[in-house]
């Protein structure tokens, strides 16, 4: 096996008297997509926060790159992208793209190629140079996605990154996705589109503060003896 | 290196953000020509004076008095009607020995104005009847001197020379106009500073906040301070060219003088201006909303008014005054006050810009703490 990414064992987050995570255990290895699928409310974006150290783990083990989380120096090498856009509107796409190169630490000459190579992927060049105020919803998504992909981090960390963009643009994002994760990098994805969760390479299925299922997709619809991940996520639910 | 891009990106955003730029430089502009206007001629009212039946040394005097107009009425009725129509701001009658003085009231710096006048040329023809009187008994001793050895003359022309009093004014700082305006511009200027980089600090960070700016940069490996220091260095870049556009027009449309280095004001007013900053970056983290952050204005910003200096703070019970020491704009304008009344180097305020730095430090450290709330490390 490929070497781990993401190692959460025995997770457990509080927040006041509510345990939001209860016992989170998978991992992310080199070379795979993990989708992270739930209802809302059901800590995604919690385990996400944890997994950057934006959050601290009541109990349990937080590691990325084999190293316990919190760690500043590890979120060099996590590109993430919110499920808010998260930018500034008052400056243009290229502006934004390199300010958080910026603050990423990357030299000026890779500055500049990453820009014009994140652009490219997710299709913004032509519209570099306006301000995001201008930008389409669709837009200020991809320019986000464009963020979190600048440095070629070795694990990517997305929360719901293809609300409101295209089926033509998802396609390619999703292929740029396949591409970087051929390069040897990790993907950590959430997501409420249950197609979308077909196309990783291990699904986490997250209810109630546990991960209920941690599987290959085709396995896992075996496993409930169904057609589809919606199907595997609603009788986990216990809707079927 | 990050700090500078930080500080950079603020910048951008407050450069192109117009109306808020305008609000920061022409607000306090505008602002300061208007109070310059209302308190100035606040200082100068013109009284209208009736007289009636009034010895014409006195008249002379009072209509030679600044301000203060002298119209004769023949009778009283006459003057009670021009009183009633407004015409005139008060009567003064002659009645044997006796003066009778009726004031319209309805302004009573006007009726102030009515009585100081009366007092001083009262004074003055009192003077001048003593001194017509004084020049005829020295005359008288002048004959008796003549006869005199030549000894004592001196003396006498020394005693000549001092019964012909002629008084002039010494002002340290500025003339006979310096008024209320000049005595709290400096507090004023703070308060500026102070005002609008709180208010415009605190929301930009509260943007930041609740845009999801904050956590994305927060997931870059950012150190805490140097968000919190290029915060500081892009307003204290802003605030100098605030403080700079207030002196200008304070010294060259206001005219006001200012004795000591203007570089001191501004110094003063930067250290202010990262205080304010700190302080609205604190704030901002209990607001949820721009509203919100609007709401500290009338429990954290106007109660410095009150103890900044503007209200002279000697006169307040002992345990209100105690309150100023944690004020920081009592801090900045009792230096800057200093710096342009007295002219006051910057050693002399050591104590001032001390605890201004105590606060900008104190201030500093719970924020760089504080953003811990969305990053453990």
């Amino acid at each position: 096996m490929a070497d781990s990414i993401i190692s959460l064992k025995h997770l457990v987050k509080k927040f006041g008297n509510q345990t939001v995570l209860k016992d989170i255990n998978f991992d992310v290895h080199t070379s795979e997509i993990v989708g992270l699928i739930g209802p809302s409310g059901a800590g995604k974006s919690t385990v996400i926060k944890t997994a950057l150290g934006m959050e601290l783990a009541d109990g349990g083990s937080a590691k990325v790159f084999n190293k316990t989380m919190p760690n500043r120096e590890l979120l060099a090498d996590i590109g993430y992208m919110a499920q808010t856009d998260a930018l500034y509107d008052d400056l243009s796409g290229k502006e934004n793209l390199k300010f958080f190169a910026d603050m990423k630490g990357l030299s000026k000459q890779e500055t500049a190629k990453e820009i014009d190579h994140v652009a490219k992927v997710v299709d913004l060049t032509d519209d570099l140079n306006k301000r995001v105020s201008g930008y389409s919803g669709g837009m200020m998504r991809r320019l986000s996605l464009a963020i979190a992909l600048l440095g070629k981090p070795k694990l990517l960390i997305l929360d719901e990154p293809t609300v409101g963009i295209d089926p033509a643009l998802r396609r390619q994002i999703w292929k740029e996705l396949k591409h970087t994760r051929d390069e040897g990098r990790g993907i950590l994805i959430t997501t409420h589109v249950m197609d979308e969760a077909e196309l990783t390479d291990k699904v986490a299925l997250l209810l109630d503060g546990k991960v209920m299922a941690f599987d290959k997709p085709d396995v896992l619809k075996m496993q409930y003896d169904v057609d589809s991940i919606e199907d595997v996520f609603l009788k986990a639910e216990g809707v079927l | 290196m990050r700090i500078i891009s930080i500080m950079n990106r603020v910048l951008k955003e407050l450069f192109r953000d117009k109306r808020t730029l305008a609000l920061m430089f022409l607000a306090p502009v505008l602002i300061l020509l208007l109070m310059s206007f209302i308190f100035n001629s606040n200082s100068s009212t013109n009284v209208d004076i009736a007289t009636v039946s009034m010895p014409s040394s006195i008249s002379k005097n009072l209509d030679q008095t600044k301000h203060v107009n002298v119209t004769k009425y023949s009778t009283k009725k006459a003057a009670n009607k021009a009183l009633k129509d407004d015409k005139v701001d008060a009567i003064i009658q002659q009645k044997g020995n006796d003066y009778d003085l009726t004031y319209a009231n309805t302004d009573s710096t006007k009726t102030a104005a009515v009585k100081m006048a009366f007092k001083n040329s009262m004074t003055t023809t009192t003077i001048s009847t003593l001194k017509s009187k004084l020049t005829v008994a020295s005359t008288a001793l002048a004959k008796v001197q003549s006869q005199m050895p030549t000894a004592t003359t001196s003396t006498a022309q020394k005693k000549q020379a001092s019964t012909t009093p002629k008084i002039t004014n010494h002002y340290v700082y500025g003339d006979s106009d310096t008024g209320f305006f000049d005595k709290i511009l400096p507090i004023l200027m703070g308060f500026f500073v102070f005002f609008f980089v709180f208010l415009i600090s605190g929301m930009a960070l509260l943007k930041e906040r609740t845009s999801g700016t904050l956590d994305r940069l927060l997931a870059t490996p950012v150190k805490r301070q140097d968000i919190v220091f290029g915060y500081m260095a892009s307003y204290g870049i802003l605030a100098v060219i605030q403080t700079i556009i207030i002196v200008m027009v304070t010294v060259w449309l206001l005219g006001i003088q200012v004795v000591g280095n203007i570089f001191n004001v501004i110094l003063v007013n930067l250290i202010l201006a990262l205080v304010a900053l700190a302080f609205g970056i604190l704030v901002s983290t209990f607001a949820n909303s721009e509203f919100q952050m609007m709401q500290f204005i009338p429990i954290l910003v106007i109660p410095q008014v009150f103890f900044s200096g503007i209200i002279p703070l000697d006169s307040m019970a002992g345990w209100v005054r105690d309150i100023s020491y944690i004020i920081p704009i009592k801090y900045s304008g009792d230096a800057a006050a200093r710096v342009i009344m007295q002219g006051d180097g910057l050693s002399s305020l050591g104590l001032d810009i001390g605890v201004l730095f105590i606060f900008l430090v104190v201030l500093t450290i719970l924020n760089v703490v504080g953003l811990k709330r969305y990053r453990k490390v």
